[in-house]
């Protein structure tokens, strides 16, 4: 992974809509190979973000580059140097595979045997190949999805930029474009990417950050966010029969209980404490544990945390 | 940086031509409408052959190179591939160049149907550089009033087809092509000066029928002036609407 170099720098980024801060005075950098997460509910200013980052819209304040190159004031070196794949785009349905590609590899300015030759390895690998002349309209989503990760691939970006790439996708299409971007991230191209999806985001994004209501709430290392909320660690439990939920809630070091079907979440600083305190009361209540485990934070807790309404 | 552009704009002009020339707003409004207008104009109508020609030519050109213009960009906006279009490292004068090329050949190439088929029915052509360069000029002039056509930020093509004909059809008739632009009141003639189909009227009218209202010299500059208002409108207009589309 190459470090040091700044692949996105956004400074001070901001974006209204009428009386509407859809994007309130944002920072933040991403380093050149670094496979950074960008989350948040709807509506908190995502896609915002990363149209102004591709240079779709002018923010009101602030400035992005990609590579060094300023997207407001040297649009198209900006734009040359990174792939996009945009949340709610589609490819031409009315052209087949192969065209859309070309389309995507002269708009890029790609020469005709480089075109030629990258369509032709894009499409091997996302296993489109055999329907190349096809269509788009006779393709299902996650095929599209695929042709669609071609499209941004095909100048072999240094930067892709990537808004939900794996929404609403089958199993087998997640996977395949989960396993492009990590394998591309090791050959060191760096991505913007932003996702719903937690695990997602864990498993693949050395670094998030969270945007709620228009502002950067949190921003580093997965493992670091979460041991940011160790309040959140809890211990599951479950009985043989109904027992009162107030008889949990007032054990030591017991933050709060949540009943879950016919399980209880305690939420605790210390759960061994805990587990202790539920075997004593498990004996003298003469009830039987059915399951116990010890639950740490997830990215979904971060994210809820950071996120909730207040 | 030129030259890249151009290039990217002839593959946005392959594109629509791909797509675009077979969609239904284009052939209703670029080809079957006209054709229509020009019978029911013709239909009872004692009308030399030749005046016939003038019509429909100048009829078929004006509604062919204003046909798939404003089509496009709202119906990219409309099935998502414009975000991903004004992603690329392409300029929007660029794209609006890509899509006037391609409502420039459909107007050009249609026209060539009436053009043959007066020289089958033995129409003489008194000027054919006069008119094919009118023919040239007038469908860039045409194909960027379209993109002018498209400006609102709809992605409704049913919204733009309304708008654009909402103005085409005036145009249709002050522009001296049912009634030459003598046979006009007054306050007709002047109306007349400001519609770009007036000139190109004109033109077909010199080069078809060997007579013409205007010098076709201040005929041809009208145009190159018409086609310059035109592009900048455009390009102004769309790359402030832009944004709202997506």
């Amino acid at each position: 992974m190459m470090t040091g170099l700044n692949a996105i720098e956004v400074e001070d980024l901001t974006k209204r809509f009428g009386n509407f801060t859809a994007v309130d005075h944002i920072d933040f950098k991403v380093e050149a190979g670094e496979l950074f997460g960008f989350l948040g509910p709807n509506g908190a200013g995502k896609t915002t973000t990363v149209r102004m980052i591709t240079g779709v819209i002018k923010p009101d304040a602030g400035k992005a580059s990609i590579m060094g190159y300023d997207v407001e004031r040297e649009t198209i070196n900006a734009k040359q140097m990174a792939g996009v794949l945009p949340e709610t785009s589609n490819a031409y349905i009315d052209l087949s595979a192969w065209q859309n590609l070309m389309l995507m590899a002269k708009l890029y300015g790609l020469a005709k045997k480089e075109r030629q030759n990258r369509a032709e390895d894009l499409l091997k690998r996302v296993g489109l190949y055999e329907k190349k002349d096809v269509a788009v309209k006779g393709f299902s989503k996650g095929m599209r999805q695929r042709l669609q990760i071609c499209m941004a691939l095909i100048s072999e970006p240094q930067v892709l930029i990537l808004d939900e790439p794996t929404s609403g996708l089958d199993v087998q299409s997640s996977r395949l474009i989960r396993s492009i971007i990590a394998d591309l991230n090791a050959e060191g191209v760096t991505f913007l990417l932003t996702t719903h999806n937690m695990e997602e985001a864990n498993q693949l994004c050395s670094r998030i950050a969270i945007i709620n209501r228009g502002k950067i709430v949190a921003i580093d290392r997965p493992e670091v966010l979460k041991k940011r909320i160790e309040s959140l660690h809890s211990v599951e439990v479950s009985f043989n029969r109904d027992v009162a939920q107030s008889d949990l809630s007032g054990f030591l070091g017991v933050d709060s209980v949540e009943q879950m079907g016919d399980k209880f979440r305690l939420y605790a600083r210390e759960p061994a404490e805990v587990i202790y305190n539920l075997v004593d009361y498990a004996r003298s209540e003469k009830v039987e544990i059915v399951s116990l485990a010890t639950i740490s934070p997830t990215l979904e807790d971060v994210f809820v945390k950071y996120t909730e309404v207040i | 940086m030129l030259g890249s552009q151009l290039r990217r704009s002839l593959a946005v002009a392959e594109k629509d031509i791909r797509i675009y020339y077979l969609k239904a707003p284009v052939v209703i409004f670029g080809i079957l409408f006209p054709m229509f207008l020009f019978l029911a104009f013709l239909i009872g109508r004692s009308i030399p052959i030749e005046v016939m020609i003038s019509c429909l030519l100048s009829m078929t050109l004006f509604f062919t190179a204003t046909a798939v213009s404003p089509v496009i960009l709202p119906w990219e906006g409309s099935v998502g591939t414009l975000e991903r279009l004004i992603s690329a490292p392409v300029s929007i004068p660029a794209i609006l160049l890509g899509d006037v090329l391609a409502s420039f050949i459909f107007g050009v190439v249609i026209s060539i149907v009436p053009i043959a088929f007066g020289l089958l029915l033995g129409v003489r052509i008194y000027s054919p550089l006069v008119l094919a360069t009118a023919i040239l000029l007038s469908a860039f002039c045409f194909s960027y009033l379209g993109t002018l056509f498209s400006t609102p930020p709809t992605n409704v093509p049913s919204n733009i087809m309304m708008i654009s004909n909402l103005f085409k059809f005036p145009l249709v008739f002050i522009s001296g092509i049912f009634i030459p632009l003598e046979q006009m009141p007054p306050w007709g003639r002047l109306i007349a000066l400001f519609s770009p189909l007036t000139y190109l009227t004109d033109l077909i009218r010199y080069s078809i029928q060997g007579i013409s209202s205007y010098p076709i010299l201040l005929d041809f500059a009208a145009i190159v002036l018409f086609t310059v208002m035109f592009m900048v409108l455009a390009m102004v207009i769309h790359m402030r609407n832009m944004p709202k589309r997506l």
